[in-house]
């Protein structure tokens, strides 16, 4: 086991499958010359040259679709997005074109290919810089969403995410590239798509959450600890598929969830577990399921307000609290 | 048939209640058991359900107003029915309206009203008033796989939701503690009477009369006494030993409330309630435990204590404690106790007098446990000591009455064993 | 194509050389667009009565462009289109009766009946699709483009877009990628000068010729209801892009006889009925090739009557084929939205069990 940094555990992932597969190549803005916007992509165009490490114009429509036409007809890309804020621009080809080939060709096309960068919310970025937009993607059926917490799922996952055949999404955190971890030194380690990872086991509350706030959730646990509550915290890493069976586990477990993320919660992927529990787990339910989320509203600038509309582990303490009934 | 709406006692104290907001206008339709308003008691706000069929002719006291219980605040009749006799006049309290005006409790004891009690911010109630029990899906499988009615079993949630907790609770005591309606207890035919009423003599009607003359409403005495805690404790620690595995234990308090109850039923005169006219000696044992709340104290009972193996009183006693931390107390859970018993000595206290919850006739007040030096066999030894002083009415239990149950308590307390006996 | 060719010979036309076209050629254009104008009347007809729903955009009118801009092609290449493709996917080589199944909706279309008129599909033959998003097409072009220089193939890629398609910005990402990249890449606007019911001239102050002038990729204009200067001009421009000469922006001008779909009129508030007379009388393609070759003497009447009998008897049998194709299953809606599932891990939420 190496310790790596979220950054190079992610860069090491593109190294590895870029020798692996000649297929695959790295398209975005700044990922060649620059070593990417935020360094992910350091030292790939001299190991790989500009065929296969891409400086693209600023042209996210135009270079996500060259990446769906590339993975039409059988490459491998991986498009960066200096942050996903961006990839709205590009939601066309997500939604239109690489989600749905497959299907309305009846079979005949499928799109493998990565969409990658930072998804929600850093430091004082502002509105527009600052959105999780995972639901965005995993609301459209034949799209993968994936969010890794830890360089070691950094790394996992995205080396599935390449040797998927679908397009998948991988959702980074800006404030994640320098966090530290244990990551295998196997070449072919890889974090299946769709499988969970319980971050911490709890047997009083389940606190449910993916991506950035992993480590939130793991800071509100820590709280709650030294109030004589053990809750698990519950890591879905993808989005979409959906790990379904553990969801339901820890639900069976501690009776009682509280579902934790970055993004707003009107139709949120909150939502989308919240109403699996009540479909599934209704009987093993004692309290309804609460939601902690950005507040409703666009991020403000100010350090003070931002801190306050983004989720915090006092506020999923708070939650695990009433569905407590503490 | 017109319906008269009255003013109920919606809380065992309540004389009066304030309309805070009706939920049906006048000409709106009334099925039997809809909320029509809300109202404000001494404790907390109340719903007030409609007990008749028809529309909702005539509101008589507005919202804000306020109403003695049983006047008649609303007219539910036919749409053309004549009810022109509550034309805004309001009708004086009848005997009539007086079954209607009991809290709609369960079969509590009928000797229940405690007016020193303190109020729970709000009465929680699994069961709606339209029939509805709201539980939690869990709670709902929980108490079907144990076999529990959940109308038996009090909600500890938000607005009354029976939640897991509470079914275990229900499942561990039984549906008494948990809803404060006592099952059938195996030593108890349904000939034997709840209690006894003693005519007062005309001694005691004198003594009576004298005492609070001189000393006040509750003409007060204390009797103190030292108990040996060595053998309790050593019976604690083995039935937590036995109880482990459970994952349950006692506490020494739960060891004294059996043995009080015990004691009580050993000498019914100090188990009994001064009545004005009579005394009321009781022969079930139900005793109130005084419980610390945020901003005063409330006194939760355990019912038939005397029949019920220390478990169960300890866990029931959790429950109800924690519940009235929580102000969420029904009020048949509050009120009918025989006895009552405060102990301070968790909070270092040695020794101190309670004051007696009317129309109860004692109360104990216990202090800590301390190794104090005592004589044993002619030797200085160091030994547990507690002290336990009992505050009397004396209108109901006289100066001896009271040192033999306390003797009684004495012994079974240094000798667990006979707690059994 | 199917089927052989009616005239055998080949010979040269002193009068009207058809620009050094063989007779064999100019019979096989002849036939391929009298084979899309009869499929597309055969379409009309079964959309009039039901058998096909939803949008349907016919070509009638662009035969030509079809013609003559595909089957210059070879089969490895790439074509890809908007939603008025119906022609173009034959033109590309794929069965006429999968095409009429696909809009029957049936599971023998060539996309499985899940596409329908403007989702045809057959990777086999390089036609990557119909697509219905103004413009996102050019995009996917670009990407097949590129996988073509990556993996330095001889291909090239041909992306039609209708002329209301300029003014999208996928159209400009992709022209200015295309010439950073010097991709082979073709664009050809069928340019019949109308987006749905909108005047080009009312949506542009400048003319389609230098819409790609900015980004440095050569502009051609093309009249494409003359099918010999349409093929022509195709088959020299694919040699130079396939040789290096990067991506080629082509005005093809056309005309549509038709309703923007078949839920449109042909004329009304956007254009007059005169004005669609006059284009049908004057600039039809077949009738401007019959008339041709009847005056160059490379075709005679019975020699037209027995091509048009040949291409209404492959219609017939398309449309018998799709008529008698069975549905697709329910059970298959869920086998293609992902390409393969974890049956570990859940990929559909609709709490659907019935299916």
């Amino acid at each position: 086991m190496a310790v790596l940094t979220y950054r190079d555990a992610l860069n090491e992932a593109l190294a590895e499958e870029m020798a692996r597969d000649e297929s695959v190549f790295l398209m975005g803005e700044e990922v060649a010359e620059y070593d990417g916007a935020y360094k992910v992509s350091k030292g790939l165009l001299d190991q790989f040259g500009d065929q296969r490490v891409v400086d693209s114009p600023i042209s996210e429509l135009g270079f996500t679709g060259l990446g769906v036409g590339a993975a039409m007809v059988g490459l491998r890309p991986v498009i960066e997005f200096m942050t996903f804020n961006f990839s709205i621009l590009a939601l066309d080809q997500v939604v239109n074109s690489a989600a749905k080939m497959l299907h309305m060709s009846g079979g005949q096309i499928n799109i493998p290919m990565v969409f990658r960068g930072p998804t929600g919310a850093a430091l004082q970025l502002g509105a527009q810089h600052s959105q999780a937009c995972e639901i965005w993607y995993a609301h459209a059926p034949g799209v993968k969403v994936v969010t890794p917490a830890t360089p070691a799922d950094a790394k996992g996952l995205l080396k599935a995410a390449i040797r998927d055949d679908d397009p998948v999404a991988v959702m980074e955190g800006e404030l994640l590239y320098n966090f530290k971890g244990e990551v295998p030194d196997d070449d072919d380690f890889i974090v299946p798509l769709g499988v969970a990872d319980l971050k911490r086991e709890g047997s009083d509350v389940s606190i449910i959450t993916h991506g950035k706030t992993v480590h939130v959730a793991l800071q509100a646990a820590g709280m709650l600890e030294k109030e004589g509550v053990q809750a698990e915290v519950l890591d879905l890493r993808s989005v979409r598929p959906l790990d379904v069976e553990a969801i339901l586990a820890t639900v069976q477990k501690t009776n009682r969830a509280v579902y934790l993320e970055e993004g707003w919660p009107f139709g949120g992927v909150g939502a989308q577990v919240v109403s699996i529990i009540q479909e599934e787990a209704f009987d093993h339910l004692d309290a309804p399921v609460l939601r902690v989320t950005q507040a409703d509203i666009p991020m403000p600038y100010n350090k003070k307000l931002e801190a306050v509309t983004k989720p915090s582990a006092k506020r999923v303490v708070e939650a695990c609290q009433k569905v407590l009934y503490r | 048939m017109a319906t008269k709406v009255h003013m109920e006692a919606l809380s065992p104290t309540m004389e009066e209640g304030q309309v805070v907001r009706w939920l049906k206008a006048e000409g709106d339709t009334v099925v039997n058991g809809d909320i029509i308003a809300e109202i404000e008691t001494d404790k907390a706000t109340m719903e007030l359900t409609a007990r008749g069929d028809g529309v909702l002719r005539k509101i008589l006291i507005g919202e804000g107003g306020t109403a003695p219980v049983g006047e008649v605040i609303a007219v539910i009749a036919g749409a053309d029915e004549d009810i022109s006799e509550f034309g805004g006049v309001s009708a004086p309290p009848s005997t009539a309206a007086a079954p209607e005006t009991a809290a709609p409790s369960p079969p509590t004891p009928a000797e229940a009203v405690h007016p020193s009690t303190p109020a729970p911010a709000e009465a929680a109630q699994g069961e709606t008033p339209s029939g509805r029990i709201k539980a939690s899906p869990l709670a709902r499988r929980l108490a079907a796989d144990k076999g529990l009615d959940l109308a038996s079993v009090a909600g500890s949630g938000p607005g009354g939701r029976i939640v897991k907790r509470d079914i275990e609770v229900a499942a561990a005591i039984g549906p008494a503690g948990a809803a404060g309606a006592p099952e059938p207890l195996p030593a108890w035919g349904a000939d034997v009477a709840d209690y006894e009423d003693v005519p007062l003599t005309q001694m005691r009607k004198t003594i009576a009369k004298r005492l609070v003359e001189s000393i006040g409403p509750v003409p007060h005495f204390f009797l103190t006494i030292d108990v040996d805690m060595g053998r309790a404790m050593e019976a604690r620690q083995r039935i937590n030993g036995l109880l482990e595995a459970e994952g349950r234990k006692i506490s020494l308090n739960d060891l004294i409330l059996r043995a009080t109850a015990a004691a009580l039923k050993k000498h019914p005169a100090c188990n009994a309630h001064w009545g004005g006219d009579h005394v009321r000696r009781f022969n079930r044992v139900h005793i109130g435990v005084a419980v610390a709340v945020e901003d005063g104290l409330i006194t939760p009972v355990v019912r038939d204590a005397d029949l019920k193996g220390v478990a169960r009183i300890g866990a029931e006693v959790r429950e109800l404690a924690g519940r009235a931390k929580e102000k969420r107390l029904q009020p048949e859970e509050y009120t009918g106790a025989t006895f009552s018993i405060s102990n301070l000595g968790m909070f270092g206290i040695h020794e101190f007098t309670a004051v007696i919850n009317p129309p109860e006739a004692g109360i104990l007040a216990v202090g800590g446990i301390e190794e104090t030096p005592v004589v044993v066999d002619g030797e200085v030894r160091v030994r547990p000591r507690m002290r336990v002083t009992m505050s009397c009415d004396h209108r109901v239990i006289d100066g001896a009455t009271g040192a033999q149950f306390l003797a009684t308590l004495k012994e079974m307390l240094e000798e667990p064993a006979t707690i059994l006996v | 194509m199917a089927e052989t060719n009616t005239v055998e010979q080949e010979q040269a036309l002193p009068a009207d050389d058809f620009g050094g076209m063989t007779h064999q050629k100019l019979v096989e254009l002849m036939r391929a667009m009298l084979l899309y104008r009869r499929f597309e009347e055969k379409a009309e007809e079964a959309y009039a009565i039901g058998k096909i729903g939803g949008f349907c955009h016919l070509h009638i009118g662009q035969e030509a462009a079809a013609a003559g801009s595909i089957l210059p092609l070879h089969r490895d290449d790439y074509a890809i289109s908007a939603y008025r493709e119906h022609t173009q996917a034959i033109a590309k080589g794929i069965e006429p009766k999968a095409v009429m199944a696909e809009l029957y909706g049936k599971a023998t279309g060539c996309s499985g009946g899940m596409g329908g008129s403007m989702h045809m599909f057959d990777k086999s033959v390089g036609f990557m699709g119909g697509h219905g998003i103004v413009g996102a097409q050019t995009a996917l072009a670009l990407g097949m483009a590129w996988a073509i220089k990556y993996r330095g193939e001889e291909k090239v890629c041909i992306c039609f877009i209708g002329d209301a398609a300029v003014n999208q910005g996928a159209f400009h990402e992709s022209m200015n990628m295309a010439a950073v990249w010097n991709l082979p890449v073709v664009y050809v606007v069928e340019n019949n000068d109308y987006g749905m019911g909108t005047k080009f001239s009312r949506v542009s102050t400048t003319d389609m010729s230098v819409k790609s002038a900015s980004h440095g990729v050569p502009a051609h204009t093309v009249n494409g209801q003359d099918v010999v200067e349409t093929y022509l001009f195709f088959e020299e421009l694919f040699e130079k892009v396939r040789k290096g000469g990067g991506p080629q922006f082509v005005d093809l001008q056309c005309y549509r006889f038709k309703g923007h779909s078949m839920s449109d009129p042909v004329s009304g508030t956007y254009r007059s009925k005169a004005e669609v007379d006059e284009k049908v009388q004057k600039e039809d393609p077949i009738k401007l090739l019959k008339d041709r070759m009847f005056a160059a003497g490379a075709l005679t009447q019975e020699e037209l009557e027995a091509i048009d009998h040949e291409v209404r008897e492959i219609v017939d049998e398309a449309e018998a084929f799709a008529d008698g194709s069975p549905e697709p299953e329910a059970s298959g809606l869920y086998q293609h939205v992902y390409s393969e599932l974890n049956p570990d891990t859940r990929h559909f939420f609709d709490g659907r069990e019935d299916m």
